[in-house]
């Protein structure tokens, strides 16, 4: 039994080095305008052995706008707690300042202000400079990558993931976990693993969908600072549910909490002193595991694109979130001793890209990787009267405007947009170009249908993704927000029990309410079945931007959310 | 040297054939009709019986389930949810070396999976696992 005493001494000795907290200087370091590089990376790390943590970079190699969620809600025991705090929640659970450059990089309130002063975040080139700096005091620290790296732009979606593979592996990876990566193809993933990747593809849960045997790696077992590290990774487990089963047959992915129990019995027996679990899980589900499995140190959580500025401790188990599309980098300093882990120190380390240096090396090198793609790219289709984001549980102002695209590109009366979590923000005033349309639309199963559902068919749609979100047992949720919709309006109760939370259906158009009987014209996009027809997403949205010049985006009240 | 698992389960194909019973029944009984039919209207205990099947479906036509219970001589398998809740009843033999069964199994929505097992004295336990079926998509 470690003493949870001693886990919070190591966190106070790191935090008394910026004095009261970290965060609050960060912060009067940033309203002076003081902010540095080495302010940001931190001073030398405590313990003997460092983790850096990058999650969910979805190829995005350049800086970006990124506003985090205004609506995360948790469900049972996840509710109101983190990482499902928003705005002022947020800032008082971790004592930041209103207005600071945290403020601005971990919650969404006047995101357009704060970007303007304190610009945008990421970019490879900067995480590169991190990742030295910190291997500068660390020089066997271990870098690992949580997954979602391989899609996500039009140079990735173009080249099947090469150049994040390249980078990645010129970066000095030390193993990596998947989820996005899977839908390049299992014939692809396979290619890159086996002939490419120069460091571990890891996934505890990922079996032979025919034998039910492991079908990668589940583990890495590394001597760094002095002991024996065991990283295990757990890959997205439900691949095969949220994402088109028919590009990764031969895989079958699921929680697997028993086979998970036996990986990390066999690395203790085997010596490790630490075990390390890469997850793209989605938090909530690791903070169970970190309840039911025993024997796990750190969790690395993933996919869920949380980032939160200190560990959460469940038991003896830490859970990390790095955030998401490079706008942090997580360092994670461990003091093993006797055989066993005796401490921590963590460090949410924020990718301010106008306060860290790029380094020449990574930037040249994502230079040569956009160069084939860059004309292409930057062509403007048109101006951003509005700020432009996705992130949250319902509607962000990006999928309104593709919802709009669906529906007068496709003729339909009603539009549905998948609920996914990546995609970078354009700020009011910006030139729309096509890569940013391809940031939040790049992937391999972009069909833009155009079918009829009845107004029955379309209720059992939202309920069934409600309850992938809002199910208040994490290990029945899949991650993902929910579906985004376009002329249609609806009320949610998300308390209330699977089929149950979804009501007042109505056709925006005509203000009548969805009768279930009746054929709706219905347009969306990222169909899981196979087969599906249409024009790519991008091709639509590219067109109703051009037909409308400027876009003009406030957010709606289609949605009505009750039962928080 | 490690057997594995394709291997082992070539070789004990022709095993679970044989101990593998298939439900026989063509009409439709009610799960708790089956319930009382296979355990006399005896009490259920819990614990002594695992049941492993996934959360989420990955495909609700063919999922994955197995069931372990040291000591049985009967596993039977019910799928609350289904039209017709029969999956099948393992028998074990004295000469069994493991009592433990997988098969596929097709749900039509989302519901529980229900193991119980006889075992050597005669008394019954039981377990229940809830699968879900859905329609997928939106993840990420």
């Amino acid at each position: 039994m470690i003493p949870r005493r001693q886990f919070i001494q190591a966190g106070l000795a790191a935090s008394a080095l910026w004095g009261a907290s970290g965060f609050g200087s960060w912060s009067r370091l940033a309203a002076q305008q003081r902010l540095t590089q080495d302010d940001l990376i931190g001073p030398a790390g405590t313990g003997n052995l460092t983790l850096i943590h990058i999650t969910d970079i979805h190829a995005q190699t350049q800086p970006v706008w990124f506003r985090e969620p205004e609506i995360n809600l948790g469900v049972g025991e996840a509710a109101g707690i983190p990482p499902h705090l928003t705005g002022a929640e947020f800032r008082a659970a971790f004592g930041i300042e209103k207005g600071s450059a945290l403020d601005y990089a971990l919650t969404y309130e006047d995101f357009v202000a704060l970007g303007r002063e304190y610009g945008q975040m990421g970019g490879l080139d900067r995480i590169a400079t991190v990742v030295k700096a910190i291997r500068a005091d660390r020089p066997d620290a271990l870098l690992l990558d949580g997954g979602d790296t391989w899609q996500g732009s039009l140079p990735a979606l173009r080249t099947a993931g090469q150049d994040m593979v390249d980078l990645f592996n010129a970066l000095g990876v030390d193993a990596m976990t998947a989820h996005w990566e899977f839908t390049l193809g299992s014939d692809r993933v396979r290619e890159i693993v086996e002939t490419q990747l120069a460091f571990p593809f890891l996934g505890a849960n990922i079996f032979d969908a025919e034998w039910d045997e492991p079908a990668f790696e589940p583990v890495a077992v590394f001597e760094r600072g002095g002991t024996k590290v065991a990283v295990i990774g757990q890959a997205f487990p439900y691949l095969p549910v949220a994402n088109p089963r028919w590009l990764f047959p031969e895989y079958s992915f699921g929680i697997r909490e028993e086979r998970l129990a036996a990986v990390v019995s066999e690395a203790r027996a085997g010596g490790a002193e630490v075990v390390v679990l890469l997850s793209h899980n989605g938090f909530d589900v690791d903070r169970k595991i970190a309840r039911n499995v025993p024997g796990i140190d750190v969790i690395l959580t993933g996919h869920t694109h949380d980032a939160i500025p200190e560990p959460v401790q469940v038991g003896e188990t830490f859970l990390i979130a790095s955030g998401s599309h490079g706008k942090f980098v997580s360092r994670i300093d461990l003091d093993v001793r006797d055989g066993r882990m005796q401490g921590l120190a963590h460090r949410l380390i924020p990718v301010f890209s106008d306060v860290i240096a790029p380094d020449p090396e990574m930037a040249a090198l994502v230079e040569a990787t956009r160069a084939p793609f860059a004309e292409e790219m930057a062509e403007a289709l048109g101006t951003t009267e509005s700020l432009l984001y996705r992130r949250g549980n319902f509607n962000g102002t990006w999928d309104d405007v593709i919802c709009d695209a669906l529906l007068s590109q496709r003729d339909a009366e009603i539009a549905l947009s998948p609920g996914f979590r990546w995609g970078a923000s354009v700020m009011p005033g910006e030139t729309i170009t096509r890569e940013d349309v391809f940031n939040v639309t790049a992937m391999s199963y972009p069909a833009a249908y155009r079918t009829e559902m009845t107004g029955e068919m379309l209720k059992i749609v939202l309920e069934d993704v409600a309850d992938n979100l809002f199910n208040p047992d994490p290990y029945y949720q899949q991650g993902g927000d929910m579906v985004r919709v376009g002329g249609l309006g609806y009320r949610i109760d998300v308390g209330a029990p699977m089929g149950s939370r979804i009501s007042d259906l109505v056709l925006l158009s005509s203000g009548e309410p969805i009768d279930p009987a009746r054929a709706y014209a219905v347009a969306g996009w990222a169909s899981v079945n196979e087969g599906t027809e249409g024009p790519p997403i991008w091709e639509v949205v590219e067109a109703h931007i051009r037909s409308q010049g400027t876009v003009r985006a406030e957010p709606r009240s289609h949605v009505t959310v009750t039962g928080i | 040297m490690t057997h594995t698992r394709r291997e082992a389960l070539l070789v004990g194909l022709g095993a679970l054939v044989a101990t593998a019973g298939i439900p026989r029944l063509a009409f439709a009984a009610t799960t708790e009709e089956r319930i009382a039919e296979f355990t006399g209207g005896a009490a259920l205990g819990e614990g002594g019986i695992t049941l492993t099947a996934p959360e989420i479906a990955e495909n609700g036509n063919t999922v994955p389930i197995s069931v372990e219970a040291p000591g049985a001589v009967a596993i039977m398998l019910l799928a609350a949810g289904n039209p017709n809740p029969d999956v099948g009843t393992f028998r074990f033999g004295p000469l069994a070396a493991s009592q433990m069964a997988s098969t596929r199994i097709r749900l039509a929505g989302t519901q529980d999976v229900i193991a119980i097992a006889q075992m050597a004295d005669g008394s019954f336990v039981k377990t229940a696992r809830e699968v879900k079926v859905t329609i997928g998509g939106c993840g990420g």
